[in-house]
């Protein structure tokens, strides 16, 4: 099966920080990354995330599946921004250099080119440590973490389960696929996508009555151990803060106010190499 | 203090708020510190919510109506909410996946002390503590998928035991085990009880099971009254249990068919200590020796050959190594074994959910391996355990229908199958009705038509009575013995040591992806080494026919199980 959202334990210095000091971190570092269009900053940003992937000890082929699905999107999203706006990047630089014409309002210039770098380049700062929060953070931490950074310990906690639950619901749905394939369901290509879609519902229904009856037993379990019984609980996971932590959080600060004053000096937010 | 009443019912009663009738009338019961009690009916009668109303998930979670008295610990049940009742009732629910709740070991043990706001260090003392008590600590760190079935009831039971507690309830502690787990899970539930002195409270309708430790009372329930509350030996003594579609322990009822008057005195509650005389024994042997000998069925031709099957998951799990089996036409067959033992990853090869690596998989000289998942389930037919699994349609008619419409087959002729195959399965009179309106059993009965009405050759069941009492166990188990004279093979993946003796002549035993002996089911429950390692368990009889020397416990047993289905048809 394919490994979506799993941790994935590694003896590493970021594996010991906290999960709050992580999700803190992941953040801080987002934040900096989507606000800012200089890109000498998203490039040594891009470069900083993958260092930390390398001290991280995650391998490439370890999350090649949510990295593939992330770049899908970072070309779907440049593709449709060429689309609907093609003259972007001049409006912006306010300069037009024309490289070449497609045809009709589709002409390639090196101003919208250059922005379709910083695009790519505001993927490759954030997704690596997006990615490396998901697989270095224990999932019974990561409710804890976001306990700690002030969201309810219910909403937390529901987080936490929804996550786990994932794999148990992959499976079952396989499970109820095969039998339903059995009873003569076609699920493959060789269907029309509308008998595929009607060849859905007849697994969902089945699926979402299984989950209800599971939702009623967890439930059941977490009151009677008293769940929802104060304001606060503590956690088994929890993890005090070291030195470590707060260097992470330090860096990630920085860059977020680095970030934020060239945002604001003058001149713009863009770094602009054609005037 | 030993006397000291811990939960009292005065002619108590209840009704939910979505029902006409109320599910309790009139319960008088007390439990006393330190006592061990079975509470014991069928499906429905209302000793599940029993349980309810002492861990407060009545009316707290499932909201009705109460009269009478209830106290917990001395105070008012009905005024204390789930987390005060909490802090006195431990509940251990039925499914021990389900109520997993920490995503390891540890965590979930801890999982009342962090809602307590206990500070983590001591908490991870109290886990510490804890799981040395319910022997779990190599597994801490564990997900609930790395450990077994009794681990996760362990687990369970340390989850609650972190609280200090007057009352450890048990609802239906050994429905999802195998035979020797389940015989591990009473084992532990009597050492906690003595280590602990808090009041135990078992609802099963599995008597036997529970009664392989002592129990001090034994409650019956039927119809939302309690129809007996007193010690084991006299009740079982009586007819009450078989009355109330309670299975007793087979001794019992061996010892009642030879004629053996049971008095209490004679300890029938714990087999190891039951009291028989020479008179008695002699009487035992005597209704053996008259009893006619079961015919043993022909030899029919092979349906199924498989030879040499050997199947590796994705992830390099090495599930089944060179099982080879035939099965042949009319049989109707068990397949036991372990949890993870393969019987599943058999059957999903069988049905081609996956495909093997290696071996011969043949059906009537056709080899299966050249058709698709639909094509075999024209001939092999798979029938899931929880029916709401199987279940797309929201009318009867619809959900049995389904495969012919997928396989295009003429609207009158489905009227004509689906009508054919309802009748069949005791549905006809429910075919406008909507699945929602069907009982569990009819719900399975629902599954098992929508597979017939496609008239395979073979059918395959995943344990087809779990959770079911004696009633509703017959009930499903007739039909499909029905179905198998009408010449369909039947085969039955199961943990019930009693399902496979009493309707499957053969057993094929799976450990460890092999297979470990396939011969007549009474044999295999008298080879010591196969009942270890495929976690089974003898049943009571082979006790009872060696303690009154009858040498020979299979054909004892086999010659009982064909009385006591008589019996029950009568």
């Amino acid at each position: 099966m394919i490994n979506l959202f799993n941790y994935i334990d590694r003896p590493s210095v970021i594996h010991k920080l906290t999960g709050a000091t992580k999700l803190v971190c992941m953040l801080l570092w987002c934040l900096a990354a989507m606000t800012s269009f200089y890109t000498p900053l998203l490039i040594g940003l891009s470069v900083a995330g993958l260092l930390l992937f390398k001290l991280s000890k995650i391998k490439f082929s370890d999350i090649w599946f949510m990295l593939a699905a992330t770049i899908a999107f970072m070309v779907l999203n440049n593709v449709m921004i060429y689309l609907f706006s093609p003259e972007h990047g001049t409006t912006i630089y306010g300069t037009r250099t024309i490289l070449f014409k497609i045809a009709g309002p589709y002409t390639v210039t090196a101003e919208q080119l250059f922005y379709h770098l910083n695009v790519i380049l505001k993927y490759a700062a954030s997704i690596p440590v997006i990615l490396l929060f998901i697989c270095t953070t224990n999932p019974s931490e990561f409710a804890a973490s976001l306990n700690r950074i002030g969201v309810s310990y219910r909403i937390s906690y529901a987080v936490a389960l929804a996550l786990r639950y994932i794999p148990d619901i992959q499976r079952e749905y396989r499970d109820i696929s095969l039998a339903q394939q059995a009873r003569g369901t076609e699920m493959s290509k060789k269907a029309s996508l509308i008998d595929r879609l009607k060849a859905v519902s007849t697994i969902l229904v089945p699926l979402v009555l299984s989950s209800v009856e599971r939702i009623e037993t967890i439930s059941n379990a977490m009151e009677l151990r008293g769940f929802g019984k104060g304001k606060k609980r503590s956690w088994y996971s929890a993890r005090k803060f070291s030195g470590m932590d707060i260097v992470f959080i330090v860096i990630s600060a920085v860059l977020m106010v680095i970030s934020l004053l060239l945002t604001y000096r003058n001149g713009g937010r863009y770094f602009n190499p054609f005037i | 203090m030993e006397n000291e009443v811990v939960i009292s019912f005065e002619d108590f009663g209840f009704k939910y708020t979505a029902q006409a009738e109320p599910t309790l009338y009139h319960i008088d019961l007390k439990i006393h510190r330190g006592e061990k009690i079975l509470i014991a009916g069928p499906s429905g009668c209302g000793k599940s919510t029993l349980a309810h109303c002492i861990n407060g998930l009545v009316p707290n979670s499932y909201p009705g109506k109460a009269t009478g008295k209830l106290t917990v610990g001395g105070k008012d049940a009905l005024k204390l909410d789930l987390f005060g009742l909490s802090k006195m009732v431990g509940t251990v629910l039925q499914d021990s996946d389900g109520q997993f709740i920490g995503l390891t070991v540890a965590e979930d043990i801890a999982f009342a002390l962090e809602n307590d706001c206990i500070p983590t260090v001591e908490m991870h003392a109290a886990v510490e503590r804890i799981a040395e008590l319910v022997d779990i600590k190599r597994v801490l760190k564990h997900a609930p998928h790395e450990i077994s079935g009794g681990q996760k009831q362990r687990v369970s039971l340390g989850g609650v035991m972190v609280n200090d507690l007057d009352v450890l309830l048990f609802d239906e502690p050994l429905a999802n085990l195998d035979p020797a787990t389940g015989k591990q899970a009473i084992v532990l539930i009597d050492e906690i009880q003595k280590r602990t002195g808090c009041a135990v409270i078992i609802i099963e309708h599995r008597v036997e099971d529970v009664l392989y430790r002592p129990v001090d009372r034994m409650v019956v329930m039927g119809d939302g009254r309690i129809l007996y509350d007193g010690d084991p030996d006299s009740v079982l003594c009586g007819g009450l249990l078989q009355e109330s579609g309670i299975r007793e322990p087979l001794y019992v009822t061996a010892l009642k068919y030879a004629g053996v008057e049971l008095t209490p005195d004679m300890r029938p509650s714990y087999l190891p200590e039951l009291k028989l005389d020479q008179a008695q024994k002699e009487k035992v042997k005597a209704w053996f020796e008259t009893q006619p000998a079961p015919k043993k069925a022909a030899q029919t031709p092979v349906l199924l050959r498989v030879e040499n099957l050997d199947f590796t998951y994705e992830t390099g799990h090495h599930a089944l190594h060179d099982i080879s089996a035939l099965i042949h036409k009319g049989e109707m067959l068990s397949i036991v074994g372990t949890n993870g033992a393969g019987k599943s990853t058999f059957s999903k090869v069988v049905c081609g959910f996956e495909k093997a690596q290696r071996g011969v998989l043949e059906l009537d000289g056709t080899d299966l391996n050249t058709l698709s998942i639909k094509e075999r389930a024209d001939h092999i037919g798979y029938v899931m355990q929880n029916p709401n699994q199987m279940i797309s349609k929201t009318q009867i008619f619809d959900e049995v229908a389904l495969g012919l419409r997928n396989r295009g087959v003429s609207e009158e002729e489905i009227r004509s199958r689906v009508e054919e195959t309802l009748k069949i399965c005791g549905l006809y009179p429910f075919r406008n009705w909507p699945v929602s309106a069907l009982s569990y059993g009819q719900k399975k009965r629902v599954t098992i038509a929508s597979i017939l009405v496609l008239r395979p050759e073979m059918i395959l069941l995943d344990e087809p009575t779990a959770g079911q009492d004696l009633k509703h166990y017959t009930e499903i188990m007739d039909f499909l013995s029905e179905l198998n004279r009408q010449g369909v093979t039947v085969v039955l993946i199961t943990h019930d040591m009693h399902l496979m003796l009493e309707y499957t002549p053969r057993a094929i035993v799976f450990n460890a992806g092999t297979v470990i002996d396939d011969k007549p089911a009474a044999e295999v429950l008298n080879t010591p080494q196969i009942v270890e390692a495929a976690h089974l368990k003898e049943t009571s009889l082979y006790h009872l026919s060696q303690a009154c020397g009858i040498d020979s416990p299979e054909e004892f047993t086999r010659r009982f199980i064909a009385r006591d289905r008589e019996v029950r048809k009568a």
